[in-house]
């Protein structure tokens, strides 16, 4: 079976000449869910805005579901960023339109997608983040937990191969933050999930790799990787007072 | 259309008027502009035809005359222009209440008056009767160019949280002891108008590659809605058709 995501020997560098990836290599597996960790300025965000063709021009390949990734052909980009759904730290950059409904129909329009087939995309990404009651206001009106769950909507609607999320619990509420847990565990689609917040990691991905100094440092269960405190510290990750990931796991799985 | 969309001048009642599709209202309040702005100035009957014509509209679209009344005021800053036209004038002169007016003057005024009225008056009315976003969808399938409905398109997104930027920003000026009298106040203001305004630039930029990764190319999607019926077309057609009538009436007897 083909990777959802296969990533070989990815470099980059800022116009100014700031060195972002330095040889990235990473394989995602179709429906596996991976987390993406690393402290800040370790290259996370350019590494995302890689995946879907928006930066690019370093060395090295990206193969989304097979399909390489060519910054220079439009034809084909149009197709990877319907297979690449990212999903922005800020929903208030990812929400647009006047209206909810309109917001989640942007991104299938824009695949030629039209009328009761439209509907019914918006219909099912609205109901998969449970918003379909809220599908005419203004993003506006919605509390923070509820714009990023219709930032997910609004990928969800193009049918992604792979759903990237960028900080996905930053700024939530405790039950805003658990909720979109459950949303995403029931979501029956590729994960990688950029993240600081590693319990989130730990409850979502069965997998996390480190990404510091443009590379992939590290590779491992969430489990195992957040139980090495010596690996933790090299990468300026570190857990909340008080978490141990031995106990949050024998909780999740008695 | 659904809750929230509440701006200012719009006035959310379920009325003939409010069901009529954007684009009719808005050619419709077009050309009785255009009517009552061609008309000559000293058809005051035809004036007081268009006056009758705004308040039967007003009745159909169910919108209080106080309500109205408030929001045309927006029109004082041009009419207190006008009342000068009467004393500055030249030619032919009237005395009134013993001050000598210039009959041009006073014929200037009226035209101001009357018409800047009538104008702010009809479009209070379609305002008052239709939504932001209807109005913005009207314009689009009325084929206004593109680059214009999607800045208001934006505009009426992004508003709000540009107005919330500067709230917060303006809260956190003043928890830092920031004493907001005139004078002091306009070193912070300019450079919070600054910040703001590389906020906004910044948002825009994020805006776009978000945009650009669903697929954006340029174009943003048509809303898909059928073309508006004869039916409401007709029904419009009859305000603009009836002043236009009462034009030729006046001027032709």
């Amino acid at each position: 079976m083909t990777a959802s995501l296969q990533v070989a020997g990815l470099h980059f560098a800022y116009p100014d000449g700031s060195v972002a990836l330095r040889g990235v290599d990473l394989t995602v597996a179709a429906g596996e869910r991976v987390a993406l960790l690393g402290p800040n300025g370790a290259g996370k965000t350019t590494l995302v805005l890689h995946l879907n063709g928006i930066l690019g021009g370093g060395a090295g390949t990206i193969d989304v579901a097979g399909l390489r990734v060519d910054p220079t052909d439009r034809r084909g980009l149009a197709e990877i960023r319907r297979r690449v759904g990212i999903v922005f730290q800020d929903p208030d950059d990812q929400l647009f339109m006047p209206t909810v409904a309109e917001d989640v129909a942007f991104g299938p329009a824009n695949l030629g997608v039209r009328g009761a087939e439209l509907q019914a995309r918006v219909d099912e990404a609205l109901a998969a983040v449970g918003m379909a009651a809220h599908r005419d206001q203004v993003p506006h009106h919605l509390s923070f937990g509820q714009r990023r769950r219709v930032a997910v909507a609004t990928v969800l609607a193009m049918h992604p191969e792979i759903l990237v999320l960028d900080e996905p619990s930053s700024n939530l509420d405790p039950a805003s933050r658990r909720e979109l847990a459950e949303i995403l565990e029931s979501l029956p689609v590729t994960v990688l999930m950029v993240t600081h917040d590693l319990p989130y990691a730990l409850q979502l991905c069965p997998r996390s790799v480190i990404l510091d100094g443009g590379r992939i440092a590290a590779d491992a269960p969430t489990g195992q990787l957040l139980a090495d405190d010596d690996l933790l510290r090299a990468h300026r990750l570190e857990l909340p007072f008080g978490f141990s990931p031995a106990a949050a796991r024998a909780g999740v799985e008695p | 259309m659904g809750a929230g969309h509440a701006h200012p001048l719009h006035l959310d009642r379920d009325s003939l008027v409010h069901r009529l599709a954007a684009e009719v209202k808005i050619v419709a309040m077009l050309l009785f502009t255009i009517v009552v702005v061609v008309t000559p100035r000293t058809e005051f009957r035809a004036f007081a035809g268009y006056a009758a014509l705004i308040v039967a509209v007003m009745v159909l679209a169910r919108v209080p005359a106080g309500w109205l009344a408030k929001r045309a005021t927006i029109e004082l800053p041009f009419v207190l222009l006008a009342v000068a036209l009467p004393f500055a004038g030249h030619g032919e002169r009237v005395d009134w209440l013993g001050m000598s007016l210039s009959v041009d003057g006073l014929h200037g005024a009226w035209n101001i008056f009357a018409k800047g009225t009538l104008g702010v008056l009809a479009s209070l009315l379609l305002a008052a009767t239709t939504t932001m976003r209807d109005l913005i969808l009207g314009l689009d399938r009325l084929h206004c160019p593109a680059v214009f409905t999607q800045i208001a398109t934006f505009m009426l997104r992004y508003l709000d949280v540009l107005a919330d930027d500067a709230r917060r920003m303006r809260i956190a000026r003043l928890a830092r002891g920031y004493d907001p009298r005139f004078l002091w106040q306009v070193k912070a203001f300019a450079v919070g108008v600054g910040s703001l305004f590389l906020r906004a630039y910044e948002r825009g930029e994020r805006v776009y590659l978000a945009m650009v990764s669903r697929g954006y190319t340029g174009r943003l999607p048509r809303a898909d809605a059928g073309p508006a019926p004869a039916a409401q077309w007709i029904a419009a057609a009859t305000l603009p058709a009836a002043s236009a009538g009462i034009a030729l009436a006046t001027v032709l007897t």
